[in-house]
């Protein structure tokens, strides 16, 4: 029974106001949007905004509460087998065995797909060739580097040639060479391939490097869907700016007392002599600097920071500043790799 | 799709589980020392058929006080002491009555007391019995029952050979053979089907390996599978197109495997180490093994998608297998039990388990005679795995 593959629109995914409830929780509330096929396409979001329950839910692993989507053309919920036939996964959490060498993961994954042993063998070793692991594929995997566990990891969801690729944050806890050797990997992957790749993150610079649209989503709901570019220009038309100050004498009081001024939004201390200062109107960055001097502050440096994507994210929810300053402006965003741990402090918030 | 492939990717599953096990040396070990060790255990433990008390220190107080210069109570201490240097049951030491005893058995000195009171001698002179008194220990109830049964046996022995000795010397026409029918006429002399001593081994080898197999299976799967979960290697197989029943039937493969791994070390002990004789044919003990699987699995599969987290589900196991394994009559017989622990026990299908294995390994039963069970434990398989297969379809769809 199976359905002819619908996806001659030009769609990868469609969404319509898909709905997950946990209890009272509406983790996913309500979205609709569609992916272009060959495209990248970033969900951009806090921990705990239900970029995950999304990505769960398109790759069957989750029931929808209500609505609908369709993946590489088939319903999620009516054609699941259909769909997992044409998604690849790389969750949070790595899907690999660790006792296990690198071959015998693929080998199993590659199994589940029903691909017969000669074109597995073949696949497996152009996988291995194409992350540079060949000499690795007869070690176990608990031998390797967080950054090869990650690259073999990401080939496993390749195994079965998918069209549609989901990627749940990959770099999560990855060193930042790691980091850099995995973006370049999702960007070949794209290239060469031409697939579909979803991305959650919620590394501003991650999803403006590699999107080529972005949702932004807050408390499961799509806040602003956009390309990198046109998301920034919402920004810059508003008359906030931003400011990075180093000052090598900084004190408590001095922070207290640029907070008190009336034009400035938010404050970060990002270390000993760093502080982030984000502000309202033209006269801001005089007054500013006139505050720290009063203060006795010698000021090393002062940089006027360009919008980033952080910035979208503030103009749109109002919410970072927020969460940073609650934090004692010491905690930088994520908390490190244990996913549980991250998404409780998050909705706790 | 459809079955072939349904088998298929369980085997897969299978492989890589066997595979994840076969990596871990550690476990391998133990997968040997576990039922050892339990052997072992059982074998030290629990009381074997014909395992006599040996080296019991026991306090002795003679208080007779003779009659007319004939003390009977040093001719009895005499006997008891002969009887002793041949079997070595007690360590004898002496005490000087029943407060001396009460005091060595307070201080840990000695286990039970034997006292021979004052009139023993006149006692018996006179024509009447002679009274012995045995001293328990009630702090140590299973050993003072011991002591008890062998001191009394012994000194019933004693009293025995007494009457023969004084009916021999008494009347010259009674025979010491005469003389023994007379005092007891009845001998017992036990035969076992089939013939062969009784061990205790033989009794509780056919449970332990219902048993680990059992435990193996129950612990394994719930583990393998929230393990799994825990990871975040579940995603993996539940998004691959693959049909859940797939990844369960790959898990208990492996576990079934495992298990059965450990009950033919444990077989291999009993028969290599603890001389235990496999009277019935091996098959049919492989069978019913196999079925005492069958007949788990779907618990096993329900707990499993009844809990979340591996904590839970060891929890959930340890709970309902501790009941399981004392109440199955894997280590004492069902008969030992009251009534109402006897009517529980049916509801277990390790008990039934546990009773066809042992109908075969121990007393050579066939097919025909474990008809019963063999049903029963079908039974018991069907219905949970009825319950317990939409349950975990569900569970793997939240």
């Amino acid at each position: 029974m199976k359905e002819t593959n619908s996806t001659n629109n030009g769609f990868a995914i469609e969404i319509s106001h898909l709905k997950k409830v946990f209890g009272d929780l509406a983790a996913v509330d309500d979205i609709s949007l569609s992916v272009k096929k060959g495209e990248i396409f970033g969900l951009l979001g806090p921990n705990g905004a239900g970029k995950s329950t999304i990505i769960r839910m398109l790759c069957t692993l989750s029931r929808p509460t209500d609505g609908s989507a369709t993946v590489a053309g088939y319903d999620i919920v009516k054609h699941d087998d259909e769909v997992r036939e044409h998604i690849g996964l790389v969750s949070e959490k790595m899907i690999m065995y660790d006792q296990l060498t690198a071959r015998e993961n693929l080998k199993l994954f590659g199994k589940l797909y029903n691909i017969p042993n000669d074109a597995l063998n073949k696949r497996i070793d152009e996988l291995l060739g194409f992350v540079r692991m060949e000499k690795w594929a007869d070690h176990r995997i608990d031998t390797f580097s967080t950054g090869m566990k990650q690259r073999i990891n990401v080939i496993r969801a390749l195994v079965n040639q998918p069209e549609i690729l989901f990627l749940d944050e990959p770099t999560l806890g990855l060193d930042p060479q790691s980091t850099a050797e995995i973006r370049e990997l999702i960007r070949r992957i794209n290239a060469e391939n031409g697939t579909t790749i979803i991305l959650t993150t919620h590394i501003m610079v991650e999803a403006d490097i590699l999107c080529k649209r972005i949702g932004i989503i807050d408390h499961g709901k799509i806040v602003a869907l956009d390309t990198p570019a046109n998301l920034k220009k919402l920004v810059s038309g508003t008359e906030t700016s931003a400011f990075e100050i180093e000052i090598s004498n900084l004190e408590p009081r001095m922070i207290s007392s640029l907070q008190s001024i009336s034009s400035v939004k938010s404050l970060v201390q990002e270390d000993p002599t760093h502080l982030t200062v984000r502000a309202n109107g033209n006269d801001s960055f005089d007054s500013i600097v006139d505050n720290l001097r009063k203060d006795g502050a010698k000021i090393l440096m002062v940089k006027n920071l360009e919008p980033s994507l952080e910035d979208v994210f503030l103009h749109l929810t109002g919410r970072e500043a927020r969460e940073k300053v609650s934090e004692n402006g010491s905690q930088k965003r994520g908390f490190g790799p244990h996913g549980r741990f991250r998404r409780r402090s998050a909705r706790v918030r | 799709m459809g079955v072939r492939n349904i088998v298929r990717h369980s085997l897969w599953i299978c492989w890589k589980d066997l595979l994840e096990f076969s990596r871990s040396k550690l476990r391998l070990i133990m997968l040997i020392l576990m039922p050892l060790f339990m052997m072992v255990m059982i074998g030290f433990v629990f009381p074997s058929g014909d395992s006599m008390i040996s080296n019991q220190p026991i306090a002795l107080a003679n208080m007779d006080a003779g009659y007319n210069n004939t003390f009977l109570g040093n001719t009895f201490v005499a006997q008891l002491n002969v009887i002793n240097n041949n079997t070595g049951m007690m360590d004898l030491s002496t005490a000087k009555d029943f407060d001396g005893i009460k005091n060595k058995i307070q201080n840990s000195e000695v286990n039970g007391g034997i006292i021979i009171p004052e009139n023993f001698s006149s006692n018996i002179l006179a024509g009447e019995q002679g009274y012995i008194s045995i001293i328990i220990d009630q702090s140590n109830p299973q050993m003072s029952v011991i002591i008890q049964t062998v001191l009394s046996k012994t000194i019933e022995a004693m009293g025995e050979q007494m009457a023969i000795h004084n009916l021999n010397s008494t009347y010259n026409n009674v025979s010491i053979i005469q003389a023994t029918s007379m005092v007891k006429p009845y001998n017992v002399q036990i035969r076992s089907v089939p013939e062969g001593k009784t061990n205790y081994f033989q009794f509780v080898a056919p449970g332990i390996i219902a048993m680990v197999v059992m435990m193996s299976l129950m612990t394994g799967l719930p583990h393998a599978i929230s393990y799994e979960k825990d990871m975040g290697t579940l995603d993996g197989m539940l998004a691959a197109p693959i049909n859940r029943l797939s990844i369960i039937l790959g898990k208990v493969m492996a576990q079934t495997i495992r298990g059965m791994l450990q009950g033919f070390v444990i077989l291999l002990l009993a028969v290599l180490l603890f001389g235990v004789v496999i009277h019935g044919s091996i098959l049919l003990v492989i069978a019913l093994v196999i079925l005492t699987v069958f007949s788990f699995v779907g618990l096993g599969i329900l707990i499993t998608s009844f809990t979340d987290k591996e904590e839970t589900a060891t929890m959930v196991m340890m709970t309902l297998m501790f009941p399981m394994m004392f109440l199955s009559g894997v280590f004492f017989p069902l008969q030992q039990m009251p009534s109402y622990m006897q009517t529980f026990a049916h509801f277990l299908p390790l008990t039934y388990a546990t009773t066809a294995l042992r109908k075969v390994m121990v007393l050579g039963a066939d097919i025909p005679a474990v008809a019963t069970e063999i049903t029963i434990l079908v039974g018991f398989g069907v219905i949970l795995l009825m319950i317990a297969v939409p349950m975990f379809k569900r569970a793997m769809s939240r």
